[in-house]
């Protein structure tokens, strides 16, 4: 609701008018002070204060040390994990964002059609995404182990001898990409996907098809334009939370076998809270930050390529 | 909102040919097979999880595996549970923290959204885009000093850090939802109430929170789910046995069971998988009774995305 702004009054009137605004101010004022004070002191306060503790030396134990630039020079030269840790959660995003975006655009369009039962099906769709993270990971620890997991049985039953997916350096992050992708295609970001494919007006669609386009070709030319707002908003989340992943990581692997699903997330809170490096842990946390926001960035940038607001007119 | 997600496309005509149909039948039933196939994978990993939770230990490691536990033993592994892990501390806790920072969070997300929607206060439009922004903020940059500052307060093992900050806002997802709610809320009924007399603060719980009962409802569901599988924070914060919250209590079976302990001598997967299950079934249940709202709310932030 557009509240324009006051229109010009005889002067008579407009000491009392500006009481009014006033004290509609400081009600206001009011209202939001619970988020200005919790703005200040759990989001502004830390994120000022982890700059400054990024330069520092901190051990909690000993007060902080200035050090300048020495972290993230230690970052980039000497620490051996945390340059493939950044590698590894790439690796894993990569592999995750665009599977789980068709995964549940997929599932979406599956949903969108004349169905018996929608609500049913979509009920079983989301129940993976209800199931704390801490749970699924556990249930899929058992589900995908080596000698006595259902996966790797039922792969013997075609003939496939199955790898030992948690407990090897190569299948590991593809193990945690497969917990991520059960733990996601049929949530919000599905729910989404469907509630964008249903503002697809029916009259567009309809039209492409007296123009004989096929069922790809409205896909391709209809339904895909119309939606890519969606596909947008799914993307920039999905690759934020991709990258934040930890604890699907820390419950199955622990970090392991030998590094292989170290991820930034979990270096992070090794030095921070096992070694309690805090100073060091501080400068990689705004690294990770500086990465995330980056590509948060491009892909606004990029965004006006592809995406296509309906309500935008192109000059 | 809702009503959209419900609608189904409404089938294009199709000449009524024989081999029409027969290709359409086609498709019915290759989408029905994809649909159940789908709805399996989802599945599968609980019937499994129940499925082991029942079984005796040396059946749990056997190799082919039994698709049903040959003396089920529901009953007795559950009971092994709650005997030999504070479990019951445990849901009492998760319960307590989850119910106060939801309380928290209704409350204060809505005086801030009716802030935000209400009043024009210099500046307004900025800080909700600020706000906005905060949804992306990674919790890993300001998560160390928040602890210190915590640890500060005196506040590490206590559940504090897990309630009060809930207080203060309530998230900046929450205030979004039922801004977005109160929007919508025709200005003239506040006008109106005005006109007689009432205070801001009285329409506010007399007019606009009676109105926002959908969207309060999403807030209490999507906050219930968020606080009870928040793990993070509370591993962070917590470090006593009989002070965590299940999803950590959780962690801290895995390893006793996985690496051993004082209570259990070697690898009990069924344990972990029954402790699994019981720490998932208040989210399972929850979704089922506020399915709507639930829905409701995710397809609200993301139209506007």
């Amino acid at each position: 609701m557009a509240i324009t702004t006051s229109p010009s009054l005889p002067a008579a009137r407009s000491s009392r008018v500006s009481r009014m605004r006033r004290s509609e101010i400081i009600e206001g004022i009011l209202y939001l002070s619970p988020w200005i004070i919790g703005f200040t002191v759990f989001v502004a306060g830390p994120l000022l204060a982890s700059i400054f503790m990024s330069f520092t030396k901190y051990n909690v134990l000993r007060p902080p040390v200035f050090v300048g630039l020495d972290n993230f020079v230690y970052a980039f030269t000497k620490d051996d994990l945390f340059l493939p840790s950044i590698w590894r959660t790439f690796y894993y995003a990569l592999l995750l964002v665009p599977l789980g975006m068709i995964g549940s655009l997929f599932v979406a369009i599956l949903l969108n059609q004349k169905l018996i039962a929608t609500t049913i099906w979509r009920t079983l769709y989301f129940l993976p995404t209800l199931t704390p993270l801490v749970a699924a990971a556990l249930l899929w620890r058992w589900m995908l182990n080596p000698d006595v997991g259902l996966v790797n049985y039922l792969l013997a039953k075609v003939g496939i001898e199955g790898p030992g997916w948690l407990n090897s350096t190569t299948w590991a992050i593809p193990s945690l990409v497969i917990m991520g992708l059960w733990a996601s295609v049929g949530g919000s970001r599905m729910i989404i996907f469907l509630a964008g494919l249903q503002d697809v007006p029916a009259e567009l669609l309809e039209s492409a098809e007296i123009d004989g386009a096929g069922t790809w070709a409205k896909f391709w030319n209809v339904t895909l334009p119309l939606i890519s707002p969606t596909i947008f908003f799914n993307l920039v989340l999905g690759v934020i939370f991709a990258l934040r992943t930890f604890e699907v990581a820390f419950i199955a692997t622990n970090g392991g076998p030998a590094r292989a699903t170290w991820f930034i997330s979990l270096h992070i809170y090794q030095n921070a809270f096992v070694s309690f490096d805090m100073g060091y842990a501080s400068a990689l946390s705004w690294v990770f930050f500086i990465i995330i926001s980056g590509l948060t960035f491009l892909q606004f940038k990029l965004s006006g390529q592809w995406v296509f607001y309906q309500g935008e007119r192109k000059e | 909102m809702i009503s959209k997600v419900e609608r189904t496309v409404e089938p294009v005509p199709v000449m009524d040919t024989g081999s029409a149909s027969a290709q359409r039948l086609t498709w019915r039933t290759m989408f029905y097979v994809l649909v159940i196939l789908g709805a399996l994978v989802s599945m599968v990993p609980f019937f499994w999880t129940v499925i082991s939770s029942g079984k005796a230990i040396n059946e749990l490691y056997r190799y082919p595996p039994t698709f049903w536990p040959e003396n089920p033993q529901f009953i007795e592994n559950y009971q092994e549970i709650w005997d030999k892990f504070p479990f019951d501390r445990w849901f009492i806790n998760s319960f307590y923290v989850t119910f106060m920072a939801l309380l928290g969070t209704i409350i204060s997300s809505t005086l801030v959204a009716y802030g935000f929607a209400r009043f024009r206060v210099p500046g307004r439009e900025i800080f909700f885009g600020i706000t906005l922004a905060t949804i992306m903020l990674p919790v890993e940059v300001t998560l160390i000093p928040t602890y210190l500052l915590f640890k500060e307060f005196g506040w590490i093992n206590t559940f504090h850090p897990l309630i009060i900050p809930a207080w203060f806002g309530g998230g900046a997802f929450n205030i979004f939802l039922m801004r977005q709610f109160i929007m919508g809320i025709p200005y003239d009924l506040d006008e109106a109430a005005k006109l007689d007399g009432a205070s801001s603060w009285r329409i506010l719980w007399q007019i606009i929170v009676p109105l926002c009962k959908p969207a309060i409802a999403t807030v209490a569901t999507l906050g219930f789910i968020a606080q009870w599988n928040s793990f993070l924070y509370p591993l962070i914060f917590l470090n006593s046995e009989e002070k965590y919250v299940v999803a950590v209590g959780l962690r801290y079976l895995q390893t006793a069971v996985t690496q051993g302990s004082a209570v259990v001598s070697r690898p009990q997967d069924h344990l972990l998988m029954g402790a699994s299950l019981m720490v998932a079934a208040p989210c399972l249940i929850l979704f089922f009774l506020g399915q709507r709202y639930f829905i409701q709310g995710i397809v609200t932030t993301g139209i506007k995305g």
